[in-house]
């Protein structure tokens, strides 16, 4: 088959342009929509895309957790009225003053301090989703930290107060969101999931 | 901590008084294999002209500007389908504009119709939306739905909105439901309720009988939510005509006068930081002191129990138009039932009870046309269309839907219209041996609140009778 043949799509930046090379879209035929009657009522328009999409300055965060880093960010801006908020998800600028944030390292707090403020488990999962099911939604609380993160659980049964711990997909990275999850505390190495680490 | 400032907390003013008209519903249903976008919205069109007794080509000679909400582009597959739809209509060469806020498509398009006639920009505006969600398969449909959060923090993680709504759900839950089997069974009451009066209304796409036991026993979508607590994907469409005095007066004889506000928060729940709560007209900082107390896990607002945007829309609107009480000042209400959970959040945001009290709006039966526990009206009757749940969840229609059936109650031309047997069978239906007229008696003043996702956007819609204005009312 020709499909075979067609070199996985990959994307450079070249002079602040993006290089695509290899196949991005596939022209699947349509089909018609026949009604009980026999009678068209209309038609399929298959479609396979894919986007380039930049992170700008949140790429540092997407970066990190590849690497077993949790970052946030902080206003310093001494004159903002929330000078020393930490945010989590990260945010390039301050919601009150609108000043470039400064990016903090926050993994040995999270390691220490984070715990469960609600969850949600679901079987229920949308097209191209990627987790195991059933998805263990839950949304952290970290000392210092003025919001409160959504990810999802890999080791253990997620109960609001629970302490628990950042795991990351440091061996073969999506550099997604996904590459971030959480364990119950004390859970050991030996249940992590294939390509996460501490 | 977030505060605000007075600018900001200013009352919303228009220029001048505003009126509904008329307004129109197509039928709503789960796939209209054979039916185009642009048939529903005719079908809403040609009702709002035949509730005033206009043809659709005099009415629409009124009309100087156009509003259409239409949420997902990428459901339809058709980029500037408001032009398209626009040109059907034969509204070409008027301005027209998208309007695109989520679950509260319907309530924003109002808005901005509204705020258009107030300028005396236009004498007279349409509000149109629709939804068109049979165009993929479901689980495409709920990727594409994952595609309103943020596609970098949240929707990676399983392509799924209920996920990220539901974390909210589990925290009322836990928190204000206090995890009770009493609370769990008043969140399934809500369900009957609103499956069992969309058997009444021949728009409706769920009507069904069933029980508490029923809804306990359907599939768990994300615990403790199952599927009867949830609200219907749709495809329909429905419209609002407003005016100024003068020309709502040409047009028909008994136009309401309309008020709209718009609230907003964190496109993602994770975002929202602490904050003192916003009082409405009936509460007093007093009453929340000790709220931590007796709610362990409540003293965080609006944490990811209360929509901020949801209280922030009702904290402008009940100012403009003078209400004091929602439960005294309004006669019915039509709320935005996304999850039955949801729906008792919002008796809370906008003020119907207290934070935490929420669940005794539907014990008390006040939520009911008619009180189960006393057999007399019930005081705030709650979503006789069905609401979301029972009557249709096509996104950029449905804030216009709850104002429609909001207006119909007060034009006193709800039992008319939902009991004409001859629009039973336009749908393909029969209408039901035991219809029942729902008409809120002496209906005077109604609500609409108009909701998306985790709370993103929230608009409140009230509709005033003008011989029935309040007291301090703009």
């Amino acid at each position: 088959m020709a499909d075979a043949k067609k070199k996985a799509p990959s994307v450079k930046v070249v002079n602040n342009r993006y290089k695509v090379k290899g196949s991005f879209h596939e022209a699947t035929p349509n089909a018609p929509i026949i009604n009980e009657k026999g009678k068209l009522c209309g038609v399929t328009n298959p479609r396979s895309m894919t986007y380039l999409h930049s992170y700008g300055k949140d790429a540092p965060f997407f970066e990190g957790i590849a690497k077993g880093i949790l970052r946030g960010t902080r206003c310093d801006n001494p004159k903002c009225e929330s000078k020393g908020s930490i945010y989590l998800p990260y945010r390039i600028f301050c919601p009150d003053c609108l000043k470039e944030m400064k990016i903090v390292d926050l993994t040995k707090v999270a390691k220490k301090t984070a715990k469960i403020h609600t969850f949600m488990i679901t079987e229920r999962t949308g097209a191209f989703n990627t987790l195991g099911i059933p998805i263990k939604f839950i949304n952290i609380e970290i000392d210092g930290v003025v919001t409160i993160l959504m990810s999802y659980v890999v080791a253990g049964e997620p109960e609001i107060g629970k302490r628990v711990v950042p795991v990351f997909r440091t061996k073969n990275p999506t550099y997604t969101i996904t590459d971030l999850a959480w364990v119950l505390e004390g859970t050991p190495a030996s249940k992590l999931p294939k390509g996460f680490t501490f | 901590m977030i505060k605000f400032s007075k600018e900001q907390l200013k009352i919303p003013k228009m220029m001048r008084p505003v009126y509904l008209v008329t307004a129109g519903e197509s039928e709503f249903r789960r796939a209209f294999p054979e039916k185009r976008t642009e048939e529903l919205c005719v079908d809403a069109m040609n009702m709002a002209a035949e509730l005033i007794g206009m043809s659709p080509a005099e009415m629409k000679s009124y009309i100087h500007s156009c509003y259409y909400g239409h949420f997902a582009d990428h459901f339809g597959d058709q980029l500037l389908g408001e032009a398209l739809i626009h040109d059907r209509l034969g509204l070409d060469p008027l301005g027209n504009v998208g309007v695109k806020t989520g679950g509260a498509t319907g309530g924003s398009t109002l808005w901005e119709a509204v705020k258009t006639v107030a300028s005396g920009y236009s004498d007279c505006a349409l509000a149109m939306g629709w939804e068109r969600m049979d165009e993929v398969p479901t689980d495409e449909g709920n990727h594409l739905i994952s595609c309103a959060a943020d596609k970098d923090w949240e929707t990676p993680l399983g392509h799924i909105y209920t996920g990220y709504y539901a974390v909210m759900a589990q925290k009322y839950w836990q928190v204000f439901g206090k995890s009770e089997p009493s609370f769990r069974r008043t969140m399934a009451e809500i369900s009957v309720k609103n499956h069992g009066y969309a058997c009444h209304n021949p728009f409706a796409q769920s009507p069904m009988k069933i029980t508490v036991e029923d809804v306990l026993k359907s599939p768990i979508v994300a615990n403790p939510l199952r599927a009867l607590d949830a609200c219907l994907m749709s495809v329909g469409a429905a419209c609002c005509i407003v005016a100024d005095e003068k020309t709502a007066y040409k047009m028909c004889k008994n136009p309401l006068l309309v008020y709209v506000a718009a609230g907003s928060h964190t496109l993602r729940a994770g975002d929202r930081r602490d904050m003192e709560i916003p009082l409405l007209p009936n509460e007093k900082a007093s009453q929340y002191k000790d709220l931590e107390k007796r709610f362990p896990g409540a003293g965080r607002y609006p944490g990811f129990t209360g929509f901020l945007g949801a209280r922030m829309c009702a904290y402008y609107a009940y100012r403009m138009a003078g209400v004091k009480d929602p439960n005294v000042d309004f006669d019915l209400v039509e709320l935005h039932d996304a999850f039955t959970i949801s729906d008792i959040q919002t008796y809370e945001d906008i003020g119907i009870r207290p934070y935490g009290e929420g669940r005794t709006y539907v014990e008390s039966g006040d939520c009911y046309h008619t009180n189960p526990h006393t057999g007399k009206p019930g005081q705030l009757p709650a979503n006789i269309s069905g609401g979301l749940i029972g009557c249709m969840h096509a996104v950029g229609a449905t804030g216009l839907m709850q104002v429609a059936e909001v207006a119909l109650h007060l034009w006193n031309k709800h039992g008319k219209i939902h009991g004409d047997a001859k629009r039973w069978k336009s749908f393909g239906k029969t209408k039901p041996k035991d219809w029942k007229d729902l008409q809120v008696k002496g209906a005077k003043r109604g609500l609409a609140i108009s909701h998306a996702g985790v709370g993103s956007h929230v608009t409140a819609t009230i509709l005033v009778h003008p011989d029935h204005q309040l007291k301090g009312g703009k």
